[in-house]
């Protein structure tokens, strides 16, 4: 894990290392969230799911890792790339598969879909289809955990690209002033879009940023579940201790286009295989020295759970068109 | 709701200080946060000696970044508090739309629901300060055009008061758009805390022979102009729809069957207006059988607000204007 330099060091030691056990269990939900991207995207290529569809295939040891860190106390703000979070977070693969086809027992009623997919009883205060929509938000959220004075904190994923908004600055800024305990998580999946990171910025490091407003930034390998753990816990227990805000950057790579049109002129097939060639699970499965045999079974065993998720939201009724002005206003 | 009758006068900025002061001191989850609104005071001098009383964690005073103050206001309304922000002059929404149109009004709807957005956008509009094309806007006809928003525009300091604990008491995202000029006008203002329904129309002022429809600062205006045409023998009927969105019209539409004559005034921009929707409802109803002239709307010139005293006065309906309208209408010369 590189350290930014310039950045304010940590006042907090490097946290724990995770145990067999959660890093299997970590290693399953990896293969929950690729299964059920992979049939996202086949039902949208029926007909069944519709809109649009951002997959985060090749990312999701960061949304794993992450989610790993926080507790259930903990309040989550993601991005359009989203599916990963809200599937570790530990939402219901059935009410998301639901919500993506339209259906009134989806998430969010069919309201929303995959862009905007919450889970608020769970703390999940949903995906946002506007890059650097949540984290004014995240502001908000860490100033009232603050005046309610909890030991909760905030985490808000966002893209490399919503580093270059606005609201990143001003959020990051407003956050670092107050120490509130806001985890700011970067998925660097090295495009915005088509834009490529090295071409949207000087600095070579998004983490590089946090030292312009005294915060803490750090670099880690997004494709290890466990560095992003370990960065995450620290960036929670700092948050707790008072000690304020953290940027996170986590090095990624998702192997999908931006959405369904994306015809990836921008980038090759060698770069995409050699992203391929770092894949999260693959490397995971290899480190807990699983056998293919074994990886194939769990892997089989996500699917099932996938096609469960499938039945339900397909035997699941539409919302009726005589509620359609309900959720506008309380 | 008790009375505004036989009450202290007070003004406008003191009856909105009062209500903040007075939801702050009932519910410690209500805390203002904006710019310059601690020590300062306020640009308005709205907040003046409220830091002083509750602190700089109940008044929080902000970098300026408005797109972080409404997002601050989304995300902390979202998980248990009752924020109310303040965007200094109307014109500076602009930097926090996306929070305020895509954020705050949508978040509820989109998650089914399941979420609630209980906050307080407060902000001076208007012109009439000098201040010229970037601190003069009023924009309030575009977040009536925003479902999940709710608009409302007092026009007295006894309805800043008890609107405002309304707004703060709702369990939606509220803009509530204070007019810089009516900020020193005084008025009875009852001293225990009341609220006013949001959506609820008041009629300022009863005549048969035109229904005068108008937001703010224009409801005042109306009311000299009233004044005016009653040594004519004119008597207007002045309806103020107070929450501009979401509108209950059935007052307006039944003060049109009564008189017969509509002639709607705000300071916004004519162009596609709130004019244009009062308008559209009043043709749209019943009352559409009872019309017996053209309905009528007065307002703010197509143009930036300008920087001269005189052109700036030219840009918006005066007292003036609504009295010769309104004397038009009634003598049938349309």
């Amino acid at each position: 894990m590189a350290k930014t330099k310039n950045s304010k060091t940590s006042p907090v030691a490097a946290a724990s290392t995770l145990s067999d056990a959660q890093l299997h269990e970590m290693l399953y939900t990896m293969m929950v969230i690729r299964r059920f991207e992979e049939k996202a995207l086949e039902l949208y290529s029926l007909g069944k799911v519709h809109g649009t569809m951002h997959l985060s295939i090749g990312q999701e040891a960061t949304a794993v890792g992450a989610s790993a860190a926080l507790t259930q106390q903990d309040y989550l703000l993601n991005t359009h790339r989203g599916h990963g979070h809200c599937l570790a977070w530990g939402s219901q693969a059935d009410l998301m598969m639901a919500e993506f086809m339209g259906k009134e027992t989806g998430y969010c009623r069919g309201r929303g879909g995959s862009m905007h997919i919450a889970n608020v009883d769970a703390n999940n205060l949903g995906a946002n289809g506007i890059v650097a929509g949540g984290l004014p938000i995240s502001v908000g959220v860490g100033l009232s955990i603050k005046s309610r004075n909890t030991e909760q904190v905030v985490m808000v994923v966002f893209g490399d690209g919503a580093s270059n908004e606005g609201a990143f600055h001003e959020s990051l800024n407003m956050a670092s002033i107050w120490n509130l305990p806001v985890i700011f998580l970067c998925e660097n999946n090295q495009y915005a879009m088509s834009m490529p990171v090295e071409k949207s910025m000087r600095v070579e490091r998004i983490s590089e940023r946090a030292a312009a407003y005294g915060m803490y930034g750090v670099t880690v390998d997004g494709n290890d579940p466990q560095a992003v753990f370990a960065a995450v816990l620290r960036a929670r227990q700092q948050a707790v201790a008072g000690h304020g805000p953290t940027l996170i950057e986590c090095n990624t790579y998702r192997y999908m286009g931006h959405s369904k049109s994306d015809r990836q002129a921008y980038r090759t097939r060698e770069e995409v295989k050699a992203w391929m060639d770092k894949d999260p699970i693959e490397r995971l499965a290899g480190n807990l020295g699983l056998k293919e045999s074994a990886k194939e079974a769990l892997f089989k065993k996500a699917e099932a759970e996938i096609a469960e998720a499938v039945s339900f939201a397909e035997a699941s009724p539409e919302p009726d068109p005589a509620d359609i002005m309900e959720g506008v206003y309380a | 709701m008790p009375s505004a009758n036989g009450t202290r006068e007070i003004t406008y900025v003191e009856a909105v200080r009062e209500a903040l002061t007075q939801a702050m001191q009932a519910d410690e989850r209500v805390f203002l946060i904006g710019e310059d609104i601690g020590v300062y005071g306020g640009a308005f001098g709205v907040s003046a000696g409220m830091h002083a009383q509750f602190g700089d964690q109940r008044v929080i005073d902000t970098p300026i970044s408005e797109a972080a103050i409404v997002g601050a206001c989304v995300g902390s309304a979202l998980t248990g508090m009752r924020p109310v922000g303040e965007i200094q002059f109307m014109d500076f929404i602009t930097l926090g739309m996306e929070q305020l149109v895509l954020q705050a009004a949508k978040v509820r709807f989109m998650f089914g629901g399941k979420a609630s957005v209980p906050m307080v956008l407060r902000t001076p509009g208007g012109s009439g300060t000098g201040a010229a094309a970037q601190h003069s806007e009023s924009l309030e006809t575009w977040f009536t055009h925003v479902p999940g928003l709710k608009v409302v525009m007092p026009s007295s300091p006894y309805d800043a008061k008890g609107l405002l604990l309304a707004a703060i008491a709702d369990e939606n995202p509220v803009i509530f758009v204070e007019h810089k000029l009516l900020y020193k006008i005084s008025g009875p203002v009852p001293e225990e805390p009341y609220t006013i329904p949001l959506g609820q129309p008041n009629i300022v002022r009863s005549g048969q022979h035109l229904t005068v429809v108008a937001t703010s600062i224009m409801v005042q205006r109306a009311k000299q102009a009233a004044e005016e045409l009653a040594k004519e023998g004119i008597e207007l009927e002045i309806v103020d729809p107070r929450t501009l969105n979401p509108l209950d019209d059935t007052l307006m539409i039944q003060s049109v069957m009564k008189t017969g004559k509509a002639l709607i005034v705000h300071e916004s921009v004519k162009t596609s207006g709130y004019g244009a929707e009062l308008a559209a409802r009043i043709v749209e109803s019943e009352a559409f059988d009872y019309l017996d002239a053209p309905v009528r709307r007065l307002a703010g010139l197509d143009i930036p607000i300008p920087y001269n005293r005189n052109l700036e006065y030219h840009a918006v309906p005066q007292v003036e204007n609504i009295v010769a309208e309104a004397r038009k209408l009634v003598r049938g010369e349309y």
